[in-house]
């Protein structure tokens, strides 16, 4: 017998022993970080950056599988008791030799998560991981010369590269309504004085939003420049046509933090997604009766949004309860009671 | 659906205006859901897990009496708190918005022989929407049982107090068995019906894990401790089984309690359908340590009327119920435990035999045997 044999076998009579309950409950109550434990990781710092602004340090559970400069991080935190999951760029670089990964977050206004990291975490608080993702990472092959161009918490992602990987020629241009609001300013000033970085600062309340027309007079040989951008949804669409019309999109990178605006309005087009089948819903019928309808098996119950007989997974969009007016937005793990929601857009459910 | 209405003296404007002082308080607890609640369940679970763990420990050597007495105690309290403050309401979906994978009605599994998604249909759905209508909701008796003058009699209930007795002390079995419908699918053409079979089926592979836990594994790795383990986990049982079959039981069985007919809940409004939760329930007055060991059953009439509000939360909601109830002039059913058991068992009693006198008219309805 193999030992990997044997500790299934034993993990398998472990499980008759804790049934219905799984091994992994109990060794989650001492031990939330072991190697095999769903991927977790414990706050051990906030550190603020600006006012409105922290740096979140957080020891990763054993599973975590190490990161690429550039990389975000899905991370589930419980905010007045639901687990909210929202993606964050590491800030830290991939060689830190405590094994800490940072997140860097800005408040913005009426967020649930980022106003809870950045004012209330205490250290100690146990969130949920993901493994980090992203495509928006540096190349194996170092290009010669590389411009940044990122605008308020735009810069977390190209912190995590600056902090990961020297180039020889590095231009930033970074935007941020005032001084005291650029995230990471003084070790950015640092990495200027050390001659590693050449960086520009537009302060938008003074100078006004950045026109990408004043880049020919920022950084002269722009489009010669392998570039990075991450910021407002505005300033990337400018980017790309811009480079664009240059023929040069191929050298630009971005990183949009919010994948479009869901449309929370009246009614849309229901897709069910295990069986395929789709149908037009206004904004007052229970996806229920939608699905039932359009020939789609539905569990349901008593139809009244008591019983939690019919809740399922809502994958894409967003849905309206019928009874506070409250939207909920698809994310992963959101299960909704179709008996009392109605679709508020196009939407998806597992069905 | 006693001879007089207690709800008579109600219009129709005020059941309504009822339903919306009822909304209000919902909303207001919904409103005020948060991380305090989280924390709340997170603990119990943790407590129940911690004691379970501890009390089977203490079982491995449970060949010295002291061992086995404070074991099997606190086994039982560790099997009570699964299934009512944790696995009963978190498969009402209690705590599903917390969002938390791990602590959710849909995948939640508890320490009894039916399984959640099977109890989930019979009780959230059947009972809780139907709750005490004659023929609809099988809760009041079980289909073993006549709780209601107006259930009709037959030679079969004269054997209810015992009937009645084997189920408290094989509770599980008997709530599996009524889940699966037993007595109607067992009938005839039924037994081949392939959801029928895959539903029993699940059931059998539950019983096995459950058996094989309880009654085998532990008791073998008990080592020379085997039969004593094996006695401290069958009285840990037993004592889960009897203790929430008499919760139960206080829940819709004691004098006082209405029972409804089929029609009346044709075309039931909102208000009609809280009134009717209102008058088919009752509590059970105590302190802390009893609501929390009934896993907040005690507080039964604002369960039934909120089935998916948080267990923690039913106390104060309590209050505010009953100031409801005083001033729609409603009565409100409650008492301590043994007064509210007492209460239900002597109506199993009385209900074995025929009605003195001839009801006005009698539902049509056949007994169902439907316990194992």
């Amino acid at each position: 017998m193999t030992s990997a044999a044997l500790r299934s076998g034993a993990w398998k009579l472990l499980e008759m022993v804790t049934t219905p309950l799984l091994p992994s409950d109990y060794l989650d109550l001492v031990s939330p970080l072991r190697s095999g434990a769903d991927l977790r990781g414990r706050i051990e710092a906030v550190r603020p950056e600006t006012g409105d602004a922290a740096t979140i340090v957080i020891r990763p559970g054993r599973g975590w599988r190490g990161h690429t400069a550039g990389q975000y991080l899905r991370v589930g935190v419980d905010v007045d008791g639901r687990r909210l999951w929202r993606a964050y760029s590491i800030t830290s670089p991939t060689n830190r030799r405590d094994g800490r990964v940072t997140i860097t977050v800005k408040a913005v206004p009426g967020g649930k998560v980022s106003n809870h990291l950045v004012r209330r975490t205490k250290p100690g608080t146990l969130v949920q991981l993901d493994q980090a993702t992203g495509d928006f990472v540096l190349p194996e092959a170092k290009p010669a010369k590389v411009l940044y161009l990122t605008a308020g918490s735009g810069i977390t992602p190209v912190m995590g590269m600056l902090r990961d990987t020297e180039f020889d020629d590095a231009v930033m241009v970074h935007c941020a309504p005032q001084p005291q609001d650029v995230i990471f300013r003084d070790e950015l000033h640092g990495l200027v004085a050390d001659e590693k970085l050449r960086l520009i600062e537009v302060h938008t309340d003074t100078d006004g939003r950045l026109d990408l027309s004043r880049l020919d007079e920022l950084v002269p040989d722009w489009t010669e420049r392998e570039t990075w951008a991450c910021g407002p949804a505005g300033l990337l669409d400018a980017a790309e046509d811009l480079w664009r019309e240059h023929g040069v999109q191929e050298r630009l990178h971005t990183e949009r933090f919010r994948p479009g605006t869901v449309v929370a309005g009246d009614g849309g087009e229901v897709t069910f997604g295990a069986t395929g089948r789709t149908a037009d819903a206004d904004g007052a019928t229970p996806l229920l009766d939608v699905g039932e309808e359009a020939g789609v098996l539905m569990p349901s119950g008593c139809r009244m949004g008591i019983c939690f007989g019919c809740v399922t997974p809502l994958t894409a969009g967003a849905v309206r309860d019928l009874r506070t007016g409250e939207i909920t937005e698809a994310e992963p793990g959101v299960l909704i009671q179709t008996c009392v929601s109605a679709a508020a857009g196009a939407c998806t459910i597992e069905r | 659906m006693t001879a007089i209405d207690p709800t008579a003296h109600l219009t129709a404007e005020q059941i309504e205006e009822l339903g919306r002082e009822l909304d209000a308080i919902r909303d207001e607890v919904i409103a005020g859901r948060g991380e305090k609640d989280a924390a709340y369940i997170r603990k119990v679970i943790s407590a129940q897990r911690k004691l379970e763990l501890v009390s089977r420990g203490v079982l491995l050597f449970s060949f010295f009496p002291p061992a086995w007495l404070i074991g099997t105690a606190g086994l039982s309290v560790a099997k009570i708190m699964d299934n009512m403050e944790i696995g009963h309401n978190i498969l009402h979906g209690q705590w599903d918005w917390m969002r938390d994978p791990k602590i959710h009605s849909t995948t939640w599994e508890w320490d009894h022989v039916s399984p959640a998604d099977q109890w989930k249909h019979s009780h959230n759905e059947l009972h809780h929407t139907y709750t005490n209508v004659l023929g609809k909701d099988n809760d009041l008796g079980y289909g073993i049982m006549r709780v209601d003058e107006d259930q009709k009699w037959h030679p079969f209930h004269l054997g209810q107090p015992l009937w009645n007795f084997i189920n408290a002390c094989f509770f599980e079995y008997g709530i599996a068995a009524y889940d699966l419908e037993l007595g109607k699918n067992l009938r005839g053409r039924r037994r081949k019906d392939p959801e029928f079979r895959t539903r029993a089926r699940a059931v059998g592979r539950k019983i096995r894990k459950q058996v094989l836990k309880d009654y085998v594994i532990h008791p073998l790795l008990s080592g020379p401790s085997f039969l004593t383990t094996l006695a401290a986990t069958f009285t840990a049982n037993l004592v889960r089984n009897i203790w929430t079959h008499s919760v139960i039981m206080c829940g819709h069985f004691p004098e006082g309690v209405q029972v409804f007919e089929r029609r009346s809940i044709k075309d039931e409004t909102r208000g009609q359908w809280y009134l009717r939760q209102m008058m088919g329930s009752a509590n059970i007055s105590g302190s802390r340590a009893m609501h929390f060991m009934t896993g907040n059953l005690s507080h039964q009439i604002e369960h039934h009327l909120f089935p998916d509000l948080p267990s923690n939360r039913y106390a104060e909601v309590a209050v505010k119920v009953r100031a409801l109830f005083e001033k729609y002039e409603l009565e409100y059913v409650t008492g301590p435990l043994p007064k509210q058991v007492f209460s239900a068992w002597r109506k199993v009693f009385r209900l074995s035999l025929p009605n003195r006198k001839p009801t006005v008219e009698a539902p049509e309805r056949e007994p169902e045997l439907v316990a194992a």
